[in-house]
């Protein structure tokens, strides 16, 4: 059942829930945080309209900077203007911010450490018809392994706005990873967020594995924790949203409960949430593990909803995995 | 400080760094001696700042990019009295606040982390774009090397601040002619260096970059331009001060062993004689 303390929202199950790009809400979240510190200045990659970084563009034009086609100017100026006291937003695709300018990030900010925020937008496979080039699928990995840095991938439009006001007050390193495509909106205003903390949606009497999820692809594994339980398979959905000052506790504590664990990301498998997770399993409380995300190829051209099929991570396949891991648990 | 003052003082400094080098024994000796008098005419006369509050926030901004030539700048701030001059020998050491590449989070002082190249002017542009914003009337200064100027994340930053017009801004470039693979001018040439940087709407100055004089010269020039980022591009000895490395690329990535830190700190002890009786001349 759906987590009462969650507060989702009523249409979460509905065929004709609201979609909404998770990129509205960071330019959303850039005018509320643009608000609230006069400090926040926003750095953008000729990609203004498509990062939605107009909004605050249009509120606040001498906070905003354009760049250029220039990622590896974006992160460093913003690292000078963060040095100074600043709290730069960097506006550009995932795939060319923190894709082109990893090193820049990695050394004039993360090993500086200055309190940057690194906005990947148009952030997975869902881009879609725009094909591999532009289909940023590498960048929780890369990010996760700086120190110092901070990685977020915001559940919908709502949660991505609470992520940049959040992110616009930690004084650190920050990445937000977010789609330019329309995802279902089910969390809503009142849904508890703080970076660090991952919430749990969904929750059973006696589950057998718990699906922690990030991203866009929460919503899939709610969908498919309530296809499980119609067959009578109890699980736990976690929104695993903070990835890198990642809530260990909680996903301990998920494994000791369940004794099985299905990551699902919109991201390579390798070095991605499932990574992290694995990662602090091993550690403290091994236990079976399942991965649903991009099984170590680059997408193609298509429709969100064909690549999510066809690279096995729609709500069917989270489910399988499910199956599989309760399998692997027994034997 | 007059003159000869930071005459004598750039060759004290010249004579900490190859101390420095042997106590390290790694390094990159042709940088560091080379700029050795931008650095003494920076610290000991051009910057307005106080070494006993290095985040006071209307000091001059000293952004180094090739971090690799930070022990001349770690010699120069010692000598200023940001930190003791008997730490200078812990460079390379572990828990050193001087590491081989410079990192602000060890000291405030060294401004920002720096060693991989093309990127320190991008933050000094950043920086002096805040400031701007904010009103605030410090300068931002930017040493860079000759051979950074390959990187594409340094033009990026030539563009950045040519559009933005941030006259607050000056850039030195160590004009050495030398970079790991040998002459610049081989590996990549960078010629014509003064009219690229005219064509991106900067201001240049070209100087000789072992004159006191004319180093600072140059930037009274540049604090009186108010339309345009300044460049300076310094025409630099690699390894001045010290015969048998001069001009020699073989000397960008190493520091001398002992004999050779001998032989040179001789060149340089008899080098400062004549300096104190030029200034008896006066």
């Amino acid at each position: 059942m759906i987590r009462k303390a969650a507060n989702l929202s009523t249409q979460v199950f509905k065929k004709d829930i609201e979609k909404v790009p998770s990129r509205n809400g960071y330019g959303e979240g850039l005018v509320v945080a643009g608000e609230k510190d006069e400090n926040v200045v926003v750095l953008c990659a000729d990609l203004t309209e498509s990062t939605r970084s107009h909004l605050f563009q249009d509120k606040f034009p001498k906070r905003f900077i354009e760049v250029g086609v220039a990622e590896q100017a974006l992160a460093t100026i913003a690292s000078g203007m963060a040095n100074y006291g600043k709290i730069p937003f960097i506006s550009s695709f995932a795939v060319f911010s923190p894709g082109r300018n990893w090193e820049q990030i990695r050394t004039t900010i993360c090993l500086n450490d200055v309190p940057v925020k690194i906005a990947g937008s148009h952030a997975g496979i869902i881009v879609g018809p725009d094909g591999a080039t532009h289909q940023m699928l590498e960048d929780i990995a890369i990010m996760r392994a700086l120190p110092n840095m901070i990685v977020i991938a915001p559940a919908d439009a709502i949660e991505t706005k609470k992520a940049v006001i959040e992110a616009a007050k930690n004084e650190k390193p920050t990445y937000i990873r977010f789609s330019r495509e329309e995802t279902p909106v089910f969390t809503t205003e009142k849904s508890p967020f703080k970076i660090g903390r991952a919430e749990s949606l969904w929750e059973t009497k006696s589950p057998q594995v718990a699906i922690i999820a990030c991203g866009s692809l929460v919503y899939e594994a709610l969908l498919a924790a309530k296809e499980l339980d119609n067959s009578k398979i109890e699980t736990l959905v976690i929104n695993c949203h903070t990835i890198k000052l990642l809530d260990e506790q909680a996903i301990i504590r998920a494994a000791k409960t369940t004794g099985a664990i299905v990551t699902v990301e919109e991201h390579q498998i390798t070095g991605g949430l499932g990574g992290a997770v694995s990662e602090v399993l091993a550690r403290n409380f091994p236990v079976p593990m399942g991965f649903v995300g991009m099984p170590d190829s680059f997408g193609e051209s298509g429709k969100p909803s064909e690549l999510l099929a066809k690279y096995k991570m729609k709500s069917v396949d989270i489910a399988k995995a499910v199956k599989r891991v309760i399998k692997l648990k027994t034997s | 400080m007059t003159t000869k003052e930071l005459e004598k003082k750039a060759n004290e400094i010249r004579q900490e760094v190859i101390r420095m080098f042997v106590a390290a024994g790694s390094g990159h000796a042709a940088g560091s001696l080379g700029m050795a008098d931008v650095f003494t005419a920076l610290y000991f006369k051009i910057l307005t700042h106080d070494p006993k509050r290095p985040t006071w926030k209307k000091r001059d901004r000293l952004i180094l990019s090739n971090g690799h030539i930070c022990p001349v700048r770690y010699a120069a701030m010692a000598h200023s009295g940001y930190f003791p001059i008997s730490e200078l020998k812990t460079l390379r050491e572990l828990g050193s606040r001087l590491q081989g590449h410079p990192e602000r989070t060890r000291y405030s002082g060294f401004e920002t982390t720096s060693g991989p190249l093309g990127c320190g002017l991008a933050q000094a542009a950043g920086i002096a774009y805040a400031a701007r914003m904010d009103g605030a009337r410090f300068r931002t200064f930017c040493i860079t090397s000759d051979g950074e100027h390959d990187s594409g994340n340094h033009w990026e930053a030539v563009m950045f601040a040519g559009k933005n017009k941030l006259s607050n801004l000056t850039c030195f470039v160590d004009r050495n002619f030398i970079q790991s693979d040998g002459d610049t001018e081989d590996v990549m040439p960078l010629e014509p260096l003064k009219e690229k940087y005219e064509a991106f709407n900067w201001h240049v100055i070209d100087i000789d970059g072992h004159n006191m004089e004319e180093i600072i010269n140059a930037v009274t020039k540049a604090r009186m331009e108010s339309e345009e980022p300044t460049v300076i591009i310094a025409n630099i000895t690699p390894g001045k001060g010290v015969s048998f490395m001069e001009d020699l690329p073989e000397w960008h990535g190493k520091v001398p062993n002992k004999e050779e830190a001998g032989k040179a700190l001789e060149e340089l002890k008899v080098a400062a004689k004549e300096i104190r009786k030029k200034k008896e001349d006066d």
